[in-house]
């Protein structure tokens, strides 16, 4: 499968983006209008950076990051994720893609209730078919890396906010993705919780990771190497520092 | 991937396994909800169950009794005729009626392929051993009597033509009348006595359904007034020795009755044939008789009546299933959709982890077939324990055929199939997108 070659695929050549966005389009129609979400957006990202998407609320931040996310297909433009062209996938398809080389993390954590710790990591490990007892090695493992080895027995409600997102970022981490993309990790955290998470993010970074991340704090943004501001659904501003 | 390796990774014996126990997580999140959402089923299951193993055993019950007639007898008996208002004939007089002698020769001349005649005389008596005496209808009756029925002599033997012949006193009694009169003594060779009459025990009867624990049904030959046991003597010592003139002495009145016999068993060479007989006897009677002073019972065509009841109770029972189980299903459907509204946030995440339309599919298509599974499984449980009871306390024969718990339970798990598929592809065909967005 070219899939898993892909995966072991060496991510510090710089040359080769591992993302790459052609003159993405993504129109919404609500009704009789149009809502044209993103408008021509073209962007590579190279393995290792950590990026940051900005702008004003509803200029298509978290648009773009379902589309690199592969779980929306853009309307026109194309989508390279490795070496596979995204955009021509079917569901099943993209379904795979999402599990094997995209690590999710959202602003409301979205664990899944009835599954503890562990079992909330192990979840994309056992889309990908991955065998049990291997699971709960990669899963306790991720524990251990966010800090909760202590935890992993509980259920989600039984965790503050700030340790529900490092579940959710060690899921994310579970199938070792190409990207990690964050949509406002912090944004239903108090400052304490929220630089907990950051400074993963920077550790992850420091590793090697792929970062993308929607927010609207400039304190988070300065923390990234590349700014990208977005305005109605175009890029207004791409700077690296 | 091929169609068959998709199937296999997803039916693959671990990833079942572990569907399974994430199923039964999530059900058990709600677990009172779970409960509350499977009665339907269970309670239809368990009604089926329960009602089935009565069915069944009430008509095992008519069955056997029918059975025990023998399926090539006709039953003649003789029926008093009701008095006629006002003629009020005078007391002393007595009230003639029944079948006779004649009625039997008349049968036996006319009807081709009779194998059996075994006509029966029947008097109540008390019988008695010293001090000790037992309620008891008294047989008289012949010695081919033993092929017409199903009790055996078990101990000694039945009286011979011989014996009949020459009136001996001699009687063969029930095994429950042997235990009564003789509780220490072996029966055999000792005498019991009637009125003045002492008969000599020569054998001991088992009675079939005495034995089996079961009450003696009104279908039985000369049990309709229920006298506890039968004791068996030659015919023609019941005829000398008691006579054929009934005397009934009740609350001021008396009554007096002249019956010849009280019942004969016809027993037809060709089964095919009895119920031709039938009406061939019946003829014969009404030609010969001024009242309708007899009843003929055919047991087989009894028999076919039991089964169409049956067939009947089955029908009703089917349906009675069928709907129970439909708005079981239902039911569940219906929470199904709630549930998967309710966990819309879930789906979105776990397709968003990777989760095919399949898998979604599949996840909660076990999670339907756990709850109407379960619910099979009480519902059985009950509706076997149910039986349990019934036969303990109320004394009534049930039977359980194994297939009916196993097809209760086969269609219980079918009920979450069917039900199941159509929330769960409802789950499955959500945009990931909008999922994710969902409050
Ligand atoms: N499913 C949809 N149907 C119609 N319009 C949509 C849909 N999803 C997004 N939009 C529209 O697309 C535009 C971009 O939405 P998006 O969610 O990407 O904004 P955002 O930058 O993430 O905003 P915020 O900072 O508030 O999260 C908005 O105008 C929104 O109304
Ligand atoms: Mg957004």
């Amino acid at each position: 499968m070219t899939q898993t070659a892909a995966i072991a695929e060496p991510r510090t050549t710089d040359a080769k983006p591992i993302v790459r966005v052609e003159n993405v389009t993504k129109v919404y129609q609500m009704g009789a209008v149009l809502v044209e979400a993103l408008r021509g957006v073209t962007l590579h990202f190279h393995p290792g950076e950590y990026s940051t998407i900005m702008g004003p609320s509803g200029c298509g931040k978290s648009t773009l990051l379902n589309v690199l996310g592969c779980l929306d297909r853009p309307t026109s433009g194309r989508y390279f994720l490795g070496e596979d062209d995204v955009s021509t996938l079917d569901d099943d398809e993209l379904s795979s893609i999402r599990g094997a080389r995209i690590g999710f993390i959202f602003q409301s954590y979205n664990l899944i209730q009835q599954l503890s710790v562990l079992e909330n990591i192990e979840v994309p490990l056992y889309y990908q078919g991955a065998p049990a007892w291997k699971s709960r090695e990669i899963a306790l493992e991720l524990a251990e890396r966010v800090g909760l080895v202590e935890r992993v027995g509980h259920k989600p409600f039984e965790l503050s906010g700030g340790q529900q997102q490092r579940v959710a970022i060690a899921r994310a981490l579970a199938n070792d993705p190409l990207i990690l993309l964050a949509d406002e990790p912090t944004g239903n955290l108090d400052s304490k919780s929220g630089e907990e998470i950051l400074e993963l993010f920077g550790a992850l970074h420091r590793q090697g990771k792929t970062l993308i991340m929607v927010t609207h704090s400039d304190e988070v943004s300065e923390r990234a190497q590349r700014v990208i501001r977005l305005r109605d659904g175009q890029v207004e501003v791409d700077e690296r520092k | 991937m091929s169609r068959l390796a998709q199937l296999r990774e997803t039916f693959s014996p671990s990833r079942m396994h572990r569907a399974l126990m994430m199923g039964v997580k999530s059900l058990w999140m709600h677990r009172l909800r779970s409960l509350l959402t499977v009665l339907g089923i269970v309670f239809g299951v368990c009604s089926v169950i329960a009602m089935l193993a009565i069915g069944e055993g009430a008509s095992y019950e008519a069955r056997e009794q029918i059975r025990r007639l023998g399926s090539n007898n006709v039953i003649i008996r003789s029926v008093k005729p009701p008095e006629e208002q006002g003629a009020s004939q005078s007391r002393s007089v007595a009230v003639e009626y029944g079948i006779t002698y004649k009625d039997i020769d008349r049968i036996a001349a006319t009807i081709p392929g009779i194998d059996l005649i075994v006509p029966s005389r029947l008097i109540r008596r008390n019988v008695w051993v010293g001090g000790n005496s037992v309620d008891c209808d008294i047989r008289g009756t012949l010695p081919s009597y033993l092929q017409v029925t199903t009790n055996r002599v078990g101990r000694g033997r039945f009286f011979t033509q011989t014996e009949l012949d020459d009136k001996k006193n001699v009687c063969v009694i029930e095994e429950s009348m042997a235990n009564r009169l003789f509780p220490i003594d072996d029966p055999l060779g000792k005498t019991v006595r009637v009125d003045q009459d002492y008969f000599e025990v020569i054998g001991v009867m088992s009675r079939e359904d005495a034995a089996s624990g079961m009450p003696e049904g009104s279908l039985s030959p000369g049990a309709s007034e229920g006298a506890p046991t039968t004791m068996y003597i030659p015919l023609t010592a019941a005829r000398s020795r008691f006579g054929e003139i009934l005397m009934k002495r009740s609350t001021g009145s008396f009554s007096v009755e002249r019956v010849e016999l009280h019942e004969a068993i016809v027993r037809i060479t060709d089964q095919d044939s009895v119920i031709e007989a039938n009406l061939v006897i019946n003829e014969i009677l009404q030609a010969n008789h001024k009242n309708v002073d007899y009843e003929t019972l055919v047991p087989l065509a009894l028999l076919r009546q039991a089964e169409e009841t049956k067939r009947i109770f089955n029908i009703v029972l089917g349906s009675v299933a069928a709907i129970s189980l439909l708005v079981g299903g239902i039911g569940i459907m219906n929470i199904m959709l709630a549930t998967v509204t309710e966990r819309t946030r879930e789906i979105g995440v776990r397709r968003a982890l990777g989760a095919k339309r399949r898998d979604i599919v599949f996840q909660f298509l076990i999670e339907t077939v756990l709850l109407s599974g379960a619910g099979g499984i009480i519902g059985v449980m009950m509706g076997l324990a149910i039986p349990l009871f019934i036969s303990h306390f109320a004394q009534m024969t049930t039977i359980v055929r194994f297939w009916s718990p196993v097809l209760a339970f086969g269609i219980s798990g079918l009920v979450g199939v069917v039900f199941g598929i159509y929330p769960a592809m409802r789950a499955a065909d959500m945009d990931p997108v909008e999922a994710l967005r969902h409050e």
